[in-house]
């Protein structure tokens, strides 16, 4: 029992983390309908700048967070103007096709600036101990659900009460009334690739302080996609709740079937399972609109 | 075979096909070892561009399918002593059940819904060689016998060259007839407007299913031929990143039509090259990580600058400047 709690502990804070990383992706998809693929790789440059801050710069926590977030909202502006720009309005096909490949770019840049390498970085990050029963709560796991929780919030209110989120939630709702009451459409767009930028970087520290910063980084973009599809593609709550259930699955089902299977390694292969089962039996996810186009 | 219309382009495709079984005469074996490549990808995107570029369907698993057909050859090769010349069409057909059982969702589902499903279809397949360990030699890999057709060896550089491009001919004059067969036409009305395409009679489920099979057919030819050639089965040798590129190639050479698809692995093949020569010279200069950095960077940069300069790909350049050659002096055709 306490080893099925463990899991189930350790589950929900990773997939409050994922939560965070398919959040930056919704938040694209609602206001801009890009189905971003490089969303993970935002996670990897993340985890790398958490190294090059807190490490390279020897920076303390709160300042490398501030550099990394800066860099992130430069990175947001430079993909939203350079890529994502001149292909407005082109079919789903070649929007898709220059996320992976912005994937792949920045995938090089991480190998070209920082080698590829493992970059541990423990211990960096403040400690918290919390101890619920015999079940210990390790202190990043912690960490990383504070911040996201944090992140989600600020989030949240942004959308509620300030002019530039209400003017997103708008853009998502109808972009021809958006633009004639004056609301620029670019710069909700900007602002929704910095959003992903920043919550893809922060996702990226808080995953670069328990496991080390490396090129798998990248493969949590994989997961976040599961998240959304579970969640519904268009759901901000979805992703959250998804993120969690598939994080406590990911962790029961690889706690309990990898040592009956020879190759292990269910936890990689897991979300896909159920992204396919997902499409299958409810393409709209759980929380999303029921507007799928039907074939 | 009225693909050909004039004299002159018989003429031209006798010459290119001499030209090309011409080549181990002239060419070292590394020449050599980039053209099969070359072949291996066109096949494999032959077969990609009837599924996305004709019918619509966007699949990024499509190395997952190539190392369905692979193992099962492999696996018939190694284990059962079957014939090359017999494991490579069971290959093929195995690839293009993978295909069919994986194309299901798309009955239901397209556009990003989609490309996801084929993601997963990837990750899966390769995950599902893994773990079948005692058949596929899992993570170790599964060495194989030298194929041989009959009593003629296929060792030699060479003779694997006229292999590979004899089926890379015989794939692209099939591909080009597949799209003006009843089904081709059916799969370009599925692609344009699938609403329309079923209100005139198409049966929606029949054709979608089809291009899936065909599809994943020729990517079952493509990786077995890639697994016999280093004679040796590893799932390394399908890596996730060659889904993206053979859509890549796809996208640089010109979607829906099977000229670009042959372009495009042209294309990008060669830019493989140049970076295997430019990479090492970077690494030198700048850091060891150059060159593996260089290869992602120029990849995703050049199917960036395609789809927003030249978002019909190199097939429609070679198009225009036909036309340009062709009404010479004339600057368009006139309206006579």
């Amino acid at each position: 029992m306490t080893f099925f709690l463990q899991l189930i502990v350790t589950g929900f804070a990773q997939g409050m983390v994922y939560a965070l990383v398919a959040i930056g992706f919704v938040i694209i998809l609602k206001c801009s309908e890009v189905f971003n693929i490089a969303q993970g790789h935002f996670v990897l440059i993340g985890g790398y700048l958490g190294y090059t801050f807190l490490v390279t710069l020897g920076l303390p926590i709160w300042a490398a967070l501030g550099m990394a977030i800066a860099s992130a909202i430069v990175m947001g502006l430079i993909i939203e103007r350079l890529i994502l720009r001149p292909l407005l309005g082109e079919p789903v096909l070649a929007v898709i096709m220059a996320t992976i490949a912005l994937a792949t770019i920045l995938g090089g840049l991480a190998t070209l600036l920082w080698g590829a390498e493992y970059k541990a970085y423990h211990g960096l990050l403040p400690t918290i101990t919390l101890n619920i029963g015999e079940i210990g709560i390790p202190s990043e796991s912690l960490i990383g659900l504070i911040v996201s929780i944090l992140c989600v919030a600020i989030l949240m209110l942004l959308f509620r009460y300030t002019k530039i989120g209400l003017a997103m939630r708008a853009t998502a709702e109808d972009l021809q009334v958006v633009q004639s009451v004056g609301i620029r459409a670019t710069t909700v767009y900007a602002v929704s690739w910095i959003i992903a930028c920043v919550v893809g970087v922060i996702g990226g520290i808080l995953l670069g302080g328990v496991s080390g910063a490396n090129m798998d980084l990248a493969n949590i973009g994989l997961k976040a996609f599961a998240v959304v599809l579970l969640g519904g593609v268009d759901s901000v709550g979805g992703a959250i709740v998804a993120g969690i259930i598939l994080g406590m699955l990911e962790n029961v089902a690889a706690g309990y079937l990898d040592p009956l299977l020879p190759g292990g390694g269910l936890a990689q292969v897991f979300p896909f399972i159920v992204m396919i089962i997902v499409l299958i039996f409810r393409p709209y996810g759980l929380f999303g609109l029921v507007r799928i186009e039907r074939v | 075979m009225a693909i050909f219309r004039s004299t002159l382009q018989w003429g031209i495709v006798v010459a290119f096909i001499l030209f090309l079984f011409g080549c181990p005469l002239f060419f070292s074996d590394r020449i050599l070892t980039i053209l099969t490549m070359m072949g291996i990808a066109v096949i494999s995107v032959l077969g990609l561009n009837i599924l996305t570029g004709y019918c619509g369907q966007i699949s990024i698993g499509h190395a997952g399918f190539m190392a369905v057909g692979g193992y099962t050859s492999a696996v018939l090769c190694a284990k059962l002593g079957v014939p090359f010349w017999a494991a490579l069409p069971c290959g093929a057909l195995a690839a293009g059940i993978a295909g069919l059982i994986f194309g299901l969702p798309s009955l239901k589902i397209k556009g990003f819904y989609l490309i996801m499903a084929t993601i997963a279809a990837h990750f899966i397949i390769i995950w599902t060689i893994i773990q079948l360990h005692g058949l596929t030699g899992g993570a170790d890999g599964l060495p194989l016998p030298r194929p041989a057709i009959g009593s003629i060896s296929l060792s030699s550089k060479a003779h694997y060259f006229y292999l590979v491009m004899a089926l890379t001919c015989l794939g692209t004059v099939v591909a080009k007839n597949i799209v003006r067969t009843r089904a081709g036409r059916a799969f370009i009305a599925i692609r344009d407007n699938d609403l329309a395409a079923e209100v005139m009679g198409i049966s929606l489920w029949s054709y979608k299913l089809q291009a899936f099979f065909i599809g994943c057919v020729y990517a079952g030819v493509a990786g077995s031929l890639l697994i016999h050639y280093y004679s040796f089965a590893s799932t390394d040798q399908f890596p996730f990143m060659d889904s993206v590129w053979y859509l890549g190639m796809l996208i640089v050479g010109g979607m829906g039509s099977t000229a670009g698809a042959v372009f495009g692995a042209v294309a990008l093949k060669l830019l493989d090259e140049l970076v295997t020569i430019v990479g090492p010279v970077l690494s030198a200069a700048v850091a060891p990580q150059a060159a593996a950095s260089l290869a992602l960077i120029s990849h995703g940069l050049i199917i960036i600058i395609f789809l927003i300069f030249e978002p019909r790909g190199l097939h429609h350049r070679w198009e225009m400047i036909k036309a340009y050659f062709r009404l010479w002096p004339f600057s368009h055709e006139g309206s006579d």
